[in-house]
């Protein structure tokens, strides 16, 4: 086992992400992202597998990693199966094109929150936040509680899309105020942010121009979505989701390369790290016995997208290998009251589930018995 | 009074109304089960956080690690823990788990580093 890293130390994201809120499904504690994969990390120690660290992959051709190192330079690995984990990014500026000026004082909130906790380095004193997610409202707490002035919170949708605990604990706590239904609508400023041009938008997310307001700041981070990192993926012209961006994986979570298999944020943007260890551990289980020869190849089917669903994760399973499946997605519209989560084959219902209410920002899970099943729909209706 | 608190038990995030006089809660309303009732009581009379920081580290391969409170503490007291996180300079190496305040602000509780420094 060997694991390619182009930092130079293992834990991925989770390295700046030291507020809690990690685990609370996997080992029913409260950790911060350090001390999460902080267990991972020695275990894997502990079982012999390798890091190559500093080490960019560029390539993946045929189970071969093209990979690029300081020491060693254009460095080849050959591998019975690859498990691809690049993680994901951020949304930036350009990928929402707001207008305005190009000063200095714009970061991605993951950027800054490399920044201050990775860095040492503090971004501003006086910042405005695009965006209700969770990393937004995590670096809003974390601004104030190194003394900076968080002004407010813009979020364009009329509903938060973060958690609601993070709301209590990251902007109530500090008395920062939410502002739904509105967008940044102009960057102001010569070499460093002087402020940013706030309206509110209508019901097709159109700023208001008699709305639009002036806020003073020195600093605008955004918060604004993260897209899975897949060059690689497309480069290796594995099939590709047109709703999560990430490669299209079956139950074993494999690619539509036979051998090349795929787990966490590149698949799917996942809220929840508990998630991605679970899905991993799929994608790892598969691996190896991939890399032995002992996984069946067998035909798939798509999974059916019914009411209120975005997308379903995995988007193919095999009715012949059978079995008891996760299936993870979420949903389009928040519903604030009691729903039914329905898989079904044909008529036939699968598996179901009362939840006290759905929201896009909580991914929601199922676990049918897909042996023999001719068709799959999973949908949410509410009751 | 009345104090209209969103329990964080749970992702649920249920809205209660809480009424009490003193810090004592006399009616929950709006929780959907028991752990709504005892967080409620407990943010009415002294809301408790887990803070979560850096802290400078000299000759390290970082120039910070991470640090947090063992369990929660008022919330009240964080500005004042907070000045006294930033008044700490560690040098390297620091392992997990080193305390750097011990019993901060005789809350019983510790601060230590959830990650390392070489
Ligand atoms: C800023 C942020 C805050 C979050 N907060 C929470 C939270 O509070 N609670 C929670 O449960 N979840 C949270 N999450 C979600 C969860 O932590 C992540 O979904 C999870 O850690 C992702 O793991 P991953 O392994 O898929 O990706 P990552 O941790 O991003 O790992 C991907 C790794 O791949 C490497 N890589 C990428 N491309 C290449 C390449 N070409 N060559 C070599 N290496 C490469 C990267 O350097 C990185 O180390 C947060 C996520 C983010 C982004
Ligand atoms: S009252 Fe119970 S169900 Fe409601 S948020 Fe709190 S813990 Fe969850």
């Amino acid at each position: 086992m060997l694991i390619v890293e182009r930092d130079n130390h293992p834990g991925g994201i989770l390295q700046q992400c030291i507020h809690p809120g990690f685990g609370l499904k996997l080992f029913k504690k409260e950790l911060t992202g350090p001390e999460y994969y902080t267990e991972f990390v020695k275990e894997a120690k502990e079982l012999g597998v390798e890091f190559l660290f500093d080490t960019m992959v560029l390539e993946l051709a045929d189970n071969t990693l093209i990979c690029a190192n300081g020491q060693y330079g254009i460095t080849e690995v050959e591998a019975g199966a690859v498990v691809l984990a690049m993680g994901c990014r951020e949304r930036t500026r350009a990928n929402i094109s707001i207008p305005g000026t190009r000063p200095a004082g714009v970061y991605t909130a993951g950027a800054a929150q490399r920044l201050m906790n990775r860095q040492n380095r503090m971004v501003g004193k006086k910042a405005v936040i695009l965006g209700s997610g969770d990393i937004g409202m995590i670096m809003a707490r974390r601004l104030s509680l190194e003394g900076a002035e968080v002004v407010c919170v813009v979020e364009i949708m009329n509903y938060l899309a973060g958690l609601k605990r993070n709301k209590v604990q990251c902007l109530d706590d500090f008395g920062i105020p939410l502002m739904l239904s509105h967008t940044v609508t102009e960057i102001v400023g010569k070499d460093r942010v002087e402020g940013v041009k706030v309206a509110q938008v209508d019901a097709n997310r159109r700023p208001i121009p008699e709305t639009e307001q002036f806020i003073e700041c020195d600093t605008l981070l955004l918060s604004v979505g993260l897209i899975p990192e897949n060059e690689l993926s497309r480069g290796a012209k594995l099939q590709m989701h047109p709703v999560t961006g990430g490669p299209v994986v079956d139950e074993n979570m494999q690619t539509t390369a036979a051998g090349v298999f795929a787990a966490g944020n590149v698949v799917h943007v996942n809220d929840l790290v508990d998630n991605v260890s679970a899905e991993s551990a799929t994608a790892g289980r598969s691996a190896a016995r991939y890399a032995k020869g002992e996984l069946k190849a067998s035909d798939t089917l798509d999974v059916t997208v019914g009411n209120n669903v975005r997308y379903v994760c995995p988007a193919k399973f095999s009715p012949e290998r059978g079995g008891k499946v996760d299936f993870y997605f979420r949903v389009l519209a928040p519903v604030a009251g009691k729903v039914e989560i329905i898989a079904r084959d044909g008529d036939t219902v699968l598996a179901r589930r009362v939840a006290p209410y759905v929201n896009p920002g909580e991914m929601e899970h199922l676990s049918p018995d897909v042996t023999g099943a001719r068709s799959l729909t999973i949908e949410v209706k509410e009751v | 009074m009345e104090k209209k608190i969103i329990c964080t038990v749970c992702p649920t995030g249920c809205e209660m109304t809480v009424t009490g006089e003193d810090g004592k809660v006399t009616s929950v309303v709006g929780n959907t089960c028991k752990r709504g009732e005892v967080y409620a009581a407990s943010e009415f009379s002294d809301p408790v956080r887990t803070l979560t920081s850096t802290v400078r580290v000299e000759n390290g391969a970082e120039p910070l690690v991470p640090v947090r409170t063992e369990a929660p503490v008022p919330k009240r007291l964080i500005p004042e823990i907070m000045k006294l996180v930033n008044g700490i300079t560690l040098q390297a190496p620091v392992a997990q788990k080193t305390v750097v305040l011990e019993n901060v602000l005789d809350t019983g509780v510790n601060v230590v580093t959830t990650g390392e420094c070489d």
